[in-house]
């Protein structure tokens, strides 16, 4: 376990952290990630204000939030990348942590299968391997220019699960790309889940993404976790979904109808 | 109205859409331009318009030239030329890089090392002559340490340059897949302010021979300036020319040669110009 605890700005007037002791043992895959009290501040205002979440190793989950609301804060928090930023409390993540940007992020003077191993010494074979699995296998020459969005975004993938994280954090990864691609890397990403097994934290503005995709779906208002939703064979997955479209703050919207508008009698 | 009149005007098939790229690459291409000079020179000479005591004939040049190959002096000249601006280069474009990446990469490196290298800019390289010489005297060590200083500037400004608009994204990639400091200058840094390093290389290797000028005007005994100056003396036009002609079709081919090189190094990006 690696703990950021008590990360703290270089800012001064800001509470000092708690601290998470001596957490940082060995202990196996199977702890979850914890968050307590978690504060982050831009300025005076607290993005996220006293949160706490946990995540089951091996859990998909999903986090919904209007835009602006502190989402990829939270992620980038969990990824350890807010270094600079304002705030106090508790995270504990795995040390093994993959991140899944929306834009694929390769670098482009390298080709294909060096982003995917990239800092990885003596990785070209599993490389090679994560690039079959999300079926580039044959593009490993290619230089990420080359490929469409949906390919590009598919090596990013390769790039973070050739790591074998213990937690992939994803920040709207299928946010640009078309429908019909979106679909199609939905059924990829949960397979790969399937296949791997690592907790997940998915961040999305689409509920349908959400409720396709994870085990329990959170949405995040005003700095917390506002709203839970379980998805299991007991609830229908319409019942879940107007359940966080009330939650999000969104009135009833025909299954269907992705874009979240309100339905004109309703 | 018939029928044939109410065609559309246009053939579809035929309507290209109107091409905003520069299209494909003319094979050396470069050569175009200096080519005709040459031929409006030719001309010049040619028609009479031109005095040879002002300026020789092309073919005058080719002779003198031909010439000079015969009783070896101009490869003799060449070569210690060609020794100190590859010297030059060999000690300035390692400097201006290493300079660039320690004040690219560490605030303390560009508090330190930026200032003096924009002074080093503003002041002309020949107001440095006359303490490069009481320092090092009139020998090769001045020649080459004015062309290492001269190239040293282009490369730092353009490397660091570069390195600095090297996108954050992909820094904070490099945090993510935790790569350590050397990896992160090898993967993402270096590779990253390549373009700019090149674009510094090609204004270096132009510096490199116009320093090479000055440095050879002034007291030396070899190397194609100190051929010029002694022509100077006897007044033939026409070994300046040879002189001229040499330093150009130099600078051309280096610059020529840079761009192949970043051709080559560059191919992962799909610009304009590709
Ligand atoms: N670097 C920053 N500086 C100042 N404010 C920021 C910064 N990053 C994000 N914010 C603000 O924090 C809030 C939450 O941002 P973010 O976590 O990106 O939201 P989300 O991902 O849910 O859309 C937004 O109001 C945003 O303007
Ligand atoms: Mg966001």
């Amino acid at each position: 376990m690696a703990t950021h605890a008590g990360e703290l700005s270089r800012k001064e007037g800001v509470v000092v952290a708690t601290h998470a002791g001596e957490l940082s043992g060995k202990e196996g895959a199977g702890e979850p990630i914890r968050v307590k009290g978690l504060t982050r501040l831009y300025g005076e205002r607290a993005v996220l204000d006293g949160l706490d979440l946990e995540i089951a190793p091996g859990e998909f989950v999903a986090l919904l939030g209007q835009s602006g609301s502190g989402k990829s804060t939270l992620l980038r928090a969990l990824a350890g990348l807010d270094g600079d930023v304002a705030g106090t409390g508790l995270v504990e993540v795995p040390e093994q942590v993959s991140v899944v940007f929306q834009d694929a992020r390769l670098l482009p003077w390298q080709r294909v299968l060096d982003n995917v191993i990239l800092g990885l010494d003596g990785a070209v074979e599993r490389g090679r391997q994560s690039l079959a699995e999300v079926g580039l296998a044959g593009r490993e020459r290619a230089w990420p220019n080359e490929l469409s969005g949906g390919e590009q975004q598919r090596v990013a993938l390769a790039r973070s699960l050739v790591r074998e994280p213990r937690l992939l954090l994803a920040d709207e990864p299928f946010g640009a790309l078309d429908a019909l691609t979106r679909l199609k890397m939905h059924g990829l990403l949960r397979r790969l889940f399937e296949e791997h097994r690592p907790a997940v934290l998915l961040v999305t503005h689409d509920v349908d993404e959400a409720i396709a995709l994870a085990d329990r779906v959170l949405v995040l208002d005003h700095g917390r976790i506002a709203a839970e939703q379980r998805l299991d064979a007991a609830r229908s997955a319409t019942e879940v979904r107007s359940e966080l479209l009330r939650a999000l703050g969104v009135g009833e919207v025909p299954a269907g109808r992705r874009d979240g508008r309100p339905h004109r009698d309703g | 109205m018939t029928l044939v009149a109410s065609r559309p005007a246009v053939d579809v098939r035929t309507r290209k859409r109107r091409r905003l790229r520069p299209g494909p690459r003319i094979r050396l291409g470069f050569l175009a331009g200096p080519l005709l000079l040459l031929a409006i020179w030719a001309a010049a000479s040619a028609t009479g318009l031109l005095d040879p005591r002002f300026l020789s004939a092309p073919w005058t040049v080719v002779t003198t030239a031909a010439d000079l190959v015969e009783s070896g002096r101009l490869q003799t000249n060449l070569l210690a030329s060609v020794q100190r601006v590859a010297l030059g280069l060999a000690f300035g474009v390692p400097l201006g890089t290493l300079l660039a990446l320690v004040s690219g990469l560490s605030r303390w490196g560009e508090a330190l090392i930026d200032g003096p290298i924009q002074i080093k800019r503003a002041i002309p390289a020949l107001a440095l002559m006359p303490l490069l010489i009481l320092w090092l005297g009139i020998g090769e060590g001045m020649k080459i340490t004015m062309i290492a200083l001269g190239v040293l500037v282009p490369i730092y400004i353009h490397t660091h340059n570069g390195l600095r608009s090297i996108d954050s994204r992909y820094v904070e990639l490099a945090e993510t897949v935790d790569l350590g400091r050397g990896a992160f200058i090898r993967k993402v840094v270096l590779p990253g302010a390549l373009p700019g390093f090149l674009l510094g290389m090609r204004f270096a290797v132009t510096t490199a021979w116009l320093f090479l000028v000055v440095a050879e005007l002034i007291n030396a005994t070899t190397g194609i300036g100190y051929m010029m100056d002694l022509a100077r003396t006897y007044g033939q036009t026409d070994v300046i020319l040879v002189g001229i002609v040499l330093y150009g079709l130099l600078g051309l081919f280096s610059d020529a040669g840079v761009r192949l090189v970043e051709r080559k190094a560059l191919s992962w990006r799909r610009t304009l110009a590709s």
